[in-house]
């Protein structure tokens, strides 16, 4: 049972957005820009890293639902989304990815877990200025995702078929329209 | 030195802010419903709140900043700020904030940390849901914020009186115009 009341129906993150809608805003607006906005990586790469941190931070819902996510930017490749959450080093990910993947760990434990040996190694196979930027706010961000979702008790399906249905709507259209969307179903649960 | 170019002489957590605007503005946006917006909870309970985490988390720039914030909202007490920065429990705060500090602790740990007994005290102070929400979900940001500064290797004053006057702007002027021509800077 969740810490506070939240409306029935609406797992995860999703009960909290009906709960504070005003906060629920510049979240997805902060998700919108960092995973799926065009930008160098590629959003599957982007949701790679949000999900293994969240694996890392041993958050289920965000862990499946972004999961998710990106095994639907990766033309359903499940079987690659569990191999980079298991052991990243050895999953088919580009060499770039992996170092990448290396320093959004280290954020994970802590920001001064970041080493100058980390950054080197992923500038070396090419990852610029903003790459490394993005990796270390997506990491971040999800230390708070994470934190926000389990931090309150809320209820996550436990089974990870009943992420896919959103997460193709989520990879299609991004972030952006779910505090609507939230409110809406908000209000037909009250009825 | 930074991992990445940013511009010169920008402190914390403004250098990548003026890097990538975009993610500022949510960022910025946060902050400031958060920290500043209607609440039950005062603007200094929320700062200390703030400040506490980060003081957790080791991050030099962000509880020092916010606990400057803190100090302002409360007609210049440093020396609560750093009560509560050293003893949470011991500091002399109502027993609310002490139990919705005592709940932050838990999420600057990990989301599962928090125990219904966290959640239990805080009720039994008179803590409401929106005041436990908004106690978690500042905690989780600042569990981001601290990440995004130090991750990056941010610069940082060293000298707290340097702060001050930042605080005192932060406090009154609040966080959507606080990096309002950093962009130009740039």
């Amino acid at each position: 049972m969740a810490h506070i009341p939240l409306t029935e129906g609406l797992p995860g993150i999703r009960g909290l957005f009906a709960f504070r809608p005003e906060t629920a805003h510049p979240l997805c607006e902060l998700a919108e820009i960092l995973l799926h906005t065009p930008g160098t990586l590629t959003p599957a790469e982007r949701e790679l890293i949000a999900t293994y941190v969240s694996s890392q931070n041993d958050c289920y819902y965000c862990q499946t639902s972004h999961g998710a996510i990106a095994a639907r930017h990766l033309g359903g490749n499940d079987q690659l989304v569990l191999d980079v959450k298991r052991d990243f080093e050895r999953a088919q990910v580009s060499e770039k990815l992996k170092a990448l993947l290396a320093i959004a760990g280290k954020v994970q434990l802590g920001g001064r877990n970041v080493q100058p040996a980390d950054i080197e190694r992923a500038r070396r196979q090419g990852a610029t200025d903003q790459e490394i930027h993005d990796t270390v706010l997506i990491a971040a961000a999800f230390c708070m995702y994470n934190r926000y979702v389990d931090g309150l008790a809320t209820w996550a399906p436990p089974d990870p078929a009943a992420y896919r249905e959103r997460a193709a709507t989520v990879a299609r259209d991004g972030y952006l329209s779910i505090p609507a969307n939230i409110e809406a179903a908000r209000r037909a649960a009250e009825v | 030195m930074p991992y990445i170019q940013l511009p010169e002489g920008i402190p914390g957590i403004l250098g990548p802010m003026a890097f990538r605007p975009e993610t500022a503005k949510p960022l910025n946006e946060l902050a400031e419903i958060l920290l500043r917006g209607s609440s039950t909870l005062s603007r200094a309970e929320r700062e200390l709140i703030a400040t506490s985490v980060s003081a957790q988390n080791d991050c030099f720039f962000c509880q020092t900043i916010h606990g400057a914030v803190a100090a302002h909202h409360l007609g210049g007490d440093e020396k609560l700020v750093l009560e509560v920065k050293q003893s949470p429990e011991n500091a002399p705060v109502s027993d609310k904030l002490k139990a919705l500090l005592a709940i932050a602790g838990k999420v600057q740990r990990g989301g599962k940390s928090v125990q219904p007994a966290d959640i239990d005290r805080a009720r039994r102070q008179g803590a409401t849901d929106g005041e436990m929400h908004d106690t978690v979900l500042i905690a989780a940001a600042f569990c981001m914020y601290n990440r995004y500064v130090d991750g990056l290797a941010t610069w940082a004053p060293a000298d707290p009186a340097a702060y001050r006057e930042a605080g005192a702007r932060l406090a009154t002027e609040g966080y959507i115009s606080s990096t309002q021509g950093l962009s130009a800077a740039r």
